[in-house]
């Protein structure tokens, strides 16, 4: 073993790649950075193609393609070929409103092995709003139609908040009727234009119990047919979630122009230091890159993070938050109610929850460049 | 919890895959946005599965292998088997 870190360092499991973040919808809660890479700046077919076999090589099982909207790039066949090449799993996170029938065949035949769809709302009404696009909830429904036609797996992806959080029991309804072998019930987390809209999103703390014991009454009563996961809320929580089980521990996430992050908003962190897939390959890049080295394992923590039994469970919580929230992003995650601005943060949710309803919708900035 | 009979033919749906993990060791059951780690065990049990053979042929098997008593495999099998149906990573065909 070369590498700088004295304890042994896992490989990788999982790789979140951003192809675009050009997309359809302009959801005010994306995981997208407030500032979108254009599509100029987009990595080329083959570099892609490389990016795939080196993340096999490294140990990763599962690639998840996504964006913004994956299937805006043409080459996305030859993608997931790559993927199939190299023994990747591969799964498609879509909005599913521009993938025709020949399109998704075109893709199955190449050995996709998983399409993960998102639905805003469980009515048309509320998902064209959220999306801020008219008929996409019909063409989403079209889509589920076909996924399942031709016998490809498909789950179910609703975020939610403040404006679908009372829709819970109709996107369980959708997810069977769909066929949909599973659904996805997350709480929107507050990075990018979803911390942007935070007060049109947040939700109060009795919506919370309600929507978890929802949540819980209808996986017990479809165990077997539909596996239900969930994404806790975190800012009404008493204990932080493990963020991505621990910084640089099991997944890394490629960015549309090949920048590689330990997480979806680690760019929020100013002082780190992020590679290039463009200068350095994968595996340097996951054992060496300062911004992965920068709070993997326990050593980076506080000392009440130390201390505590938890440290191996939750892995500190959130950095992007603990800045976020703390101005400090070594700071212990103020979720955790042994964090001294833990307090803070339950007002601001309060706050919050009673916020202005209108969103400021996910759109590329003006520039004089053009896109 | 769903039953199952030993006249079942079960196999992996669409969308999970076995596969060996060459860099941690061992293998892997590999399902929407899952991964189940499987130990010797289970590798064995799993790899049986061929959307063929019933599930009293697999314990047959697995008798002969483990030169185990058949009731003890025969209630290990179906009760692993019954886990992965509701985890939708093994169906009934």
């Amino acid at each position: 073993m070369t590498h700088s870190q004295a304890h042994a360092v896992q490989p990788p499991m999982g790789m979140l790649a951003e192809l675009t973040h050009r997309c359809p919808l302009q959801c005010p809660y994306c995981s997208n950075p407030v500032a979108l890479e254009r599509r100029r700046q987009e990595l080329d077919t083959a570099t892609w193609q490389r990016v795939f076999a080196e993340a096999a090589e490294l140990g990763v099982l599962q690639v998840h393609l996504s964006g913004g909207e994956p299937a805006l790039r043409p080459d996305l066949p030859e993608l997931v070929t790559a993927c199939v090449d190299a023994g990747l799993y591969s799964n498609l996170i879509t909005a599913g409103v521009n993938i025709d029938r020949p399109r998704l065949e075109t893709l199955a035949d190449a050995g996709l092995d998983h399409v993960q769809l998102s639905f805003q709302g469980a009515t048309p009404e509320v998902t064209d709003h959220i999306a801020n696009m008219v008929g996409a909830h019909a063409r989403k429904r079209a889509f589920a139609a076909e996924v399942t036609a031709l016998g490809l797996p498909l789950t179910l992806n609703a975020v939610i908040h403040r404006a679908n959080l009372h829709q819970i029991d109709e996107f369980v309804d959708l997810a069977v009727e769909l066929g949909a072998r599973r659904l996805e019930i997350a709480h929107a987390q507050y990075y990018g234009w979803a911390l942007v809209n935070r007060a049109a999103l947040m939700p109060s703390r009795e919506q919370v119990m309600e929507a978890i014991e929802r949540v819980e009454a209808a996986r017990e009563c479809l165990q077997g047919r539909l596996v239900i996961d969930a994404v806790v809320p975190d800012y009404h929580a008493r204990l932080p979630k493990p963020c991505m089980n621990g910084w640089g521990r099991q997944s890394l996430n490629v960015t549309p122009s090949g920048k590689v992050l330990p997480c979806h908003a680690a760019e929020t962190i100013p002082h780190l230091e992020f590679w290039n897939v463009v200068d350095h390959g994968l595996d340097d890049i996951w054992y060496d890159s300062p911004a992965f080295n920068a709070y993997r394992g326990t050593d980076w923590m506080p000392e009440t993070c130390q201390s505590c039994e938890r440290k191996e469970i939750d892995w500190g919580g959130c950095r992007c938050q603990a800045l976020m929230l703390t101005g400090d992003a070594a700071q212990m995650d103020p979720v955790c109610e042994k964090s001294p601005y833990h307090d803070d943060v339950q007002t601001l949710a309060v706050r919050d929850a009673s916020g202005a309803p209108e969103f400021t919708y996910r759109r590329f900035a003006r520039t004089t460049e053009g896109a | 919890m769903t039953a199952i009979q030993e006249s079942d033919i079960v196999r992996l749906p669409r969308g999970v895959r076995l596969r060996e993990d060459k860099q941690r060791g061992g293998w892997v059951l590999l399902a929407p946005e899952r991964v189940f780690q499987l130990d010797g065990i289970a590798q064995t049990v799993v790899s049986e599965v061929d959307g063929e053979r019933s599930v009293g042929t697999i314990i047959d098997r697995l008798c002969e292998t483990y030169q185990a008593p058949r009731e003890r495999i025969a209630e290990d099998v179906t009760t692993m088997f019954a886990g992965l149906v509701e985890k939708r990573v093994l169906e009934v065909a």
